[in-house]
């Protein structure tokens, strides 16, 4: 109890409990996320089960019945007779699993390398900081879509539909480390030259031990921001990508790729297919950003 | 500092010859181009036939040798799509890019600016609250999205402003530009809005996080104990310290905003060189491929370049550190 | 130089509109946009949808296909195979007919675009291949002579466009453009044809000009400008329909007909597309690349006939098609020769019984396999692949979609890389011997290179064969309805639809749809 006590008067929560922007989008982010974890329960239908779909469904507007099979859907159907609830929510998944698994594949590689760059120095730190110039400047989408690209040479033919949503995350999140590896690395130069640093080498404690217990502490924060709004840059970039043609099959599809389908549709009349997904993702995306922006100012004590 | 840059044009030499390679290796992975060479009819023999003359069939290091000399020499080969010299085909979309990626970029950086001075000197209004939440709608949405949202908006419903296109264009000498003619400026607007709403957002946060850094500065602080006003503190002295990180972001975010171009170009059917290689993907047009990615890779080294020199020669400190990082 | 643009374009039409209205003008500019460009304006050297579409506009042909399918003169006023040699096809030419640069039309250009069309870098040569040698027999009667009797060699020749010699030659474009040679040539952004409209000014992939050729040899069309604009994105090309920036859209997506049927100001034609889209399978090989069984499922007739009594075609056409599909059972459109109703006739799905028939081939528990399917190629064919994914779901085949740039789909059959994908075939000479070359004989040499479902059977490939040199049409006729049964009988394909074309133009402006999606701006007409 003591321990809730403290984290609710800590000047972060406290900084909370007093934004209603940052109340507000937190619980439309978690509410999102829950839906979307458990989709398989909420859903009133399972869009990835392709013998479960009629055909004649397929779009059918919101909340009223199918001409033809009188069934009703709540937000309407898509072209292919799926409802749009349970798609938006399968999708929600796919699209939350690509973006936490995109950020947490960056974080640990630009963790992982800014700590070595920042460690080690010298040559080390040119050669890794020079190739983080060449990738910070180079777009990531091109980026991603060279990692696609090269990635379906080598996956055998049978195998691609399956992994290409692990394509889709290494490709996210390769164009992604670099901006984790700087902050990482500054601040391991600035605890390197600290003499409690020094006094642990001195008394032989293991490089990692100090790395871990002392350096990585300090760089929580601000890798924390990245981290919130790098999800949802991989939740957009996904999107993006499927735009281009690169993503999950359309048998199973992402909130992305549910919009680019959709898009199809904003002349013909059924303006569900589009908005609702939009809506969804635009939800999902601007709650994160606003939870990043209010904690990017809450962590700085400047600021208060 | 001549040891210094002929450093810096090596590394850059090397960066392009990484990027021409990494790029060669790809093609073979984005499909046939003799699909879309040759018609239906076409017997396998033929195809195959084709394919060895064009030297498809040569192993990549081959291929990739014989680009590397003939780009050298000036001459990127002629397009599989179009059948046109693919540099003198980048070279006419080349000002269609380059006008919308300044354009959306001097936007964005006008706005982004503004905003962000505002939001930082006016923390908690509710104006600044909505300016910051409605702008992120700018990073929430995808492009196309966006692009297209736009067009059913101003061109469909409003009719307001064209669709698709570059409207009327004016030569001059060999560049081509929009902004001598009425037409051009109506279509250059929605495009520009498109390709320059992620960049704003971007620029308005840095200038909020600077401002507001600098704002708690010591030599404003001095300065406001000097009796100085607040508009000559915030504008003499906080935006002017702002802007030195401002402007070197957005001078290296020039050349994302020429590589996001291409999804902007694709929606407005804006006749730069972001459309002509997307176009390019879909048909394996490897030679105009080719050629686009290693003017993208130029133009950023180039950038990367600018910015570090100047860097070099503005900030003396930077000189060693520099210097360290490059040996 | 300045660009005409579209936006103070659609000022000026408003203005030509209204004087047309009163019934004084005569001079109409059409603003035509489509998904894609005109590869070149080389005449022999693409032979590709969009690219003869435009060059229809500049050069012209011998002979040309109707809306109906049926061949009608244009630069040959008669053509008859010689009465005293049936190896020799013999063509008469029509005269007074000039080239845009002035010099006359002859028999010794059609002998010299002959020739050109037949060179190694030609994209044509293969319709040309039984051609020995062609000479003037006079200045206006060409002499072709074949390898054997060629009764349908005129059926080839509806993308054949006649170029000028002497310009040719003076120009140093004998020969196609070579790809591999690396350069440009004269030929692909300059033309010099016979036909109704001169080239004005051209930049690839953004914009075309023409004007109406004043000397042409026909009517003269309403249409006398034409402002060509490729636009690839299909939401954008409708918007600018919509907004007045363009006056015909040829690529109307079909979920956009209904809703601009209904809009004021905008016409939508439809018509019959000469193209089928239709399912393939391996069932020649003895294992399949991509099955989680062993053995090669497709090869049993009973899985074959369990396939076809899931596919709900009526259900594709109503929801996948927005009704913009005539569907069918045998893969060519009604208006090619070999076309049969009973043939064609299809029932409804039959679930249980294809449950049935999976049993009794012994898949009761189903398998897996992939679908390979393009996404940039057909009318909504990604869509269709996954509605079929769910069909065949119920019949326990679990079908894995793979769809992709037709790049990367086309290689796959080509190559038989692919077990089980969708293919759409149209037929350039309406008749069915194009399908059964192609598609149907084992791959022998020239014939069988698109066979992905590695279908032999050594009879069919004979009567193919005797199909090339039959000289007796109704013999040829029986043959054909022989192969097709033989086809349908052993379930080579598993045929979805025919496709249908939508025009959209602003109203008043008056097309038909053109069978092999190459409409003529000099049929447009204006109320």
């Amino acid at each position: 109890m003591d321990r809730l006590a403290r984290i609710w008067d800590s000047d972060v929560a406290w900084s909370f409990r007093h934004s209603p922007i940052a109340i507000v989008a937190a619980v439309v982010a978690l509410g999102t996320i829950f839906a979307a974890v458990f989709a398989p329960w909420l859903a009133p239908y399972n869009p990835f089960d392709p013998a479960s779909l009629n055909l004649m469904n397929g779009f059918t507007p919101p909340g009223t019945p199918n001409a033809v099979t009188g069934q009703a859907f709540v937000l309407g159907t898509d072209h292919q007779g799926r409802d749009i609830l349970s798609t938006i929510l399968y999708g929600a998944r796919i699209s939350l699993f690509v973006g936490f698994a995109a950020v947490i594949f960056a974080m640990v590689l630009g963790i992982a390398l800014g700590l070595l760059a920042g460690w080690r120095g010298g040559w080390v730190d040119s050669l890794l900081m020079r190739i983080a110039d060449v990738q910070l400047s180079f777009p990531s989408i091109l980026i991603a879509l060279l990692i696609f690209g090269v990635a379906r040479g080598f996956i055998p033919a049978g195998m691609r539909e399956q992994v290409a949503i692990w394509v889709l995350i290494v490709s996210i999140g390769l164009s992604d480390w670099v901006q984790y590896a700087r902050v990482v690395r500054g601040a391991t130069m600035v605890e390197k030259g600290r003499e409690y640093v020094q006094a642990a080498r001195v008394i032989g404690v293991h490089p990692v031990r100090i790395v871990l217990r002392h350096i990585l502490p300090n760089v929580i924060g601000p890798v924390l921001v990245i981290a919130t709004i790098g999800l949802a840059l991989a939740i957009i970039a996904e999107a993006t990508l499927s735009f281009l043609g690169v993503g999950v099959p359309p048998t199973q599809p992402s909130l992305g790729t549910l919009i680019r389908i959709g898009q199809q549709f904003l002349f013909s009349g059924e303006w569900w297919i589009l908005v609702f997904p939009s809506v969804a993702l635009l939800a999902l995306a601007l709650s994160v950003n606003l939870l990043g922006d209010w904690l990017r100012d809450a962590l700085n004590p400047r600021l208060r | 500092m001549l040891a210094y840059i002929l450093r810096r044009l090596v590394q850059a030499a090397a960066v392009m010859l990484a990027v021409a390679l990494v790029s060669f290796m790809l093609f073979r992975f984005v499909g046939d181009p003799l699909v879309n060479m040759v018609g239906q009819e076409t017997s396998l023999e033929d195809i195959a036939e084709l394919r060895d003359r064009l030297g498809l069939n040569d192993p990549i290091f081959v291929q990739f040798a014989d680009f590397v000399w003939r780009a050298l020499q000036g001459d990127f080969g002629i397009s599989y799509r179009l059948q046109l010299p693919v540099s003198e085909l980048i070279l006419s979309r080349l000002p269609a890019t380059l006008e919308l990626a300044l354009i959306s970029g001097a936007l964005a950086f006008v706005f982004g600016v503004g905003f962000g001075v505002y939001t930082a000197l006016n923390r908690r209004g509710w104006v600044s609250n909505t300016i910051m939440t409605v702008s992120l709608i700018g990073v929430s949405l995808p492009t196309f999205l966006i692009g297209v949202l736009l067009i059913w908006v101003f061109a469909v419903e409003l009719q307001w402003l064209p669709s698709f296109g570059r409207g009327d264009v004016v030569d001059l000498g060999w560049w081509s530009t929009g902004l001598l003619s009425t037409s051009g400026r109506a279509s250059l607007i929605l495009p520009a809005i498109t390709l320059g709403l992620y960049q704003m957002t971007l620029i308005m946060r840095l200038v909020r996080a600077q401002m507001l850094e600098v704002l708690r500065a010591d030599f404003i602080k001095f300065a406001k104990a000097r009796g100085l006003t607040n508009r000559a503190i915030n504008f003499g002295h906080a935006l002017k310290n702002t802007l030195v990180p401002v402007i070197t972001i957005t001078g290296l975010q020039l050349g994302s905003i020429i590589a996001f171009a291409i999804i902007t170009e694709t929606v407005f059917q804006w006749p730069g060189v972001g459309a002509l290689f997307i176009n390019s993907v879909q048909t394996v047009d490897v030679p105009v491929m080719a050629a686009y990615l290693v003017l993208i890779a130029l133009v950023f080294v180039v950038i990367n370049l600018i910015v570090d020199l100047l860097y070099y020669v503005v900030d003396p400190r930077l000189r060693v550190d520099r210097a360290a990082a490059a040996s | 130089m300045t660009v005409a643009s579209t936006w103070t374009g659609r000022m000026l039409l408003a203005s030509t509109a209204l004087v047309l209205a009163m019934g004084t003008a005569s001079a109409e500019t059409l603003r035509w946009a489509r998904v894609g460009d005109a590869l070149t304006l080389d005449p022999h050297s693409q032979n590709e949808g969009p690219t003869s579409t435009m060059l229809h506009h500049i050069y012209e042909t011998l002979v040309d296909r109707a809306l109906d399918g049926g061949l009608t003169p244009r630069l040959a006023t008669d053509w008859y195979i010689d009465p005293e040699d049936p190896t020799v096809w013999v063509f008469e030419l029509r005269e007074g007919v000039t080239f845009h640069d002035g010099s006359a039309f002859t028999a010794d250009d059609v002998v010299f675009s002959l020739e050109r069309v037949r060179a190694e870098a030609s994209d044509f040569k293969a319709l040309h291949a039984s051609v020995v040698s062609a000479e003037a027999a006079d200045d206006f009667t060409v002499r072709v002579q074949m390898e054997g009797p060629t009764p349908l060699y005129p059926q080839n020749l509806t993308n054949f466009f006649i170029m000028d010699r002497d310009w040719a030659v003076a120009n140093e474009v004998e020969l196609p453009q070579d790809y591999a040679a690396g350069e440009e040539t004269f030929a692909v952004r300059n033309t010099n044809g016979t036909g109704p409209y001169t080239l004005v000014s051209r930049d690839p992939e953004v914009l075309t000009e023409l004007a109406v050729n004043e000397s042409h040899w026909d009517a003269a069309p309403e249409v006398t400008e034409i402002i060509y604009t490729p636009i690839s994105e299909a939401a954008t090309r409708i918007a600018a329909l919509l907004s007045g920036e363009v006056d015909f859209v040829q690529d109307v997506p079909v979920q956009d007909i209904a809703r601009l049927e209904q809009t004021d100001g905008i016409t939508v034609t439809t018509g019959a597309e000469n193209r089928t889209i239709f399912f393939a399978y391996d069932m020649g090989s003895e294992d399949l690349i991509s099955a989680s069984v062993d053995g090669n499922p497709f090869a049993d007739p009973l899985v074959r006939e369990a396939m076809h009594l899931s596919l709900d075609r009526d259900a594709i056409q109503q929801v996948v098609m927005r009704g913009q599909s005539v569907p069918g059972a045998q893969n060519v459109a009604p208006f090619v020769n070999g076309w049969d109703a009973a043939l064609d006739a299809y029932g409804p799905p039959d679930i249980p019984r294809a449950q049935a028939l999976m049993a009794e081939a012994g898949y009761g528990d189903g398998f897996s396999v992939d679908l390979n399917c393009p996404n940039d190629r057909y009318l909504n064919d990604e869509a269709i692949c996954q509605a079929f994914v769910g069909m065949l779901a119920q019949i326990g085949i679990d079908a894995n979609l793979v769809s992709q740039s037709r790049s990367l789909h086309f290689p796959l059959i080509q190559n038989r890389e692919t077990d089980f994908y969708l293919l759409g075939w149209g037929v350039p000479p309406f008749d069915s011997q194009y399908v059964f070359d192609f598609l149907v004989h084992s791959e022998v040499e020239a014939r069988g290179g698109w066979n992905g479902s590695r279908y032999s059977n050594p009879a069919v490939d004979e009567m193919i064969q005797s199909l090339a040199t039959e000289t007796d049409l109704d013999l040829r006729d029986q043959t054909i309805a022989d192969i097709w049964q033989q086809v349908q009988d052993d379930r080579v394909f598993l045929m979805v639809h025919n496709q249908l074309l939508a025009y959209a133009t602003r109203e008043g402006a008056n097309i038909e749809v053109h069978p092999e999606n190459q409409p003529r701006m000099t049929t447009m007409t204006f109320d």
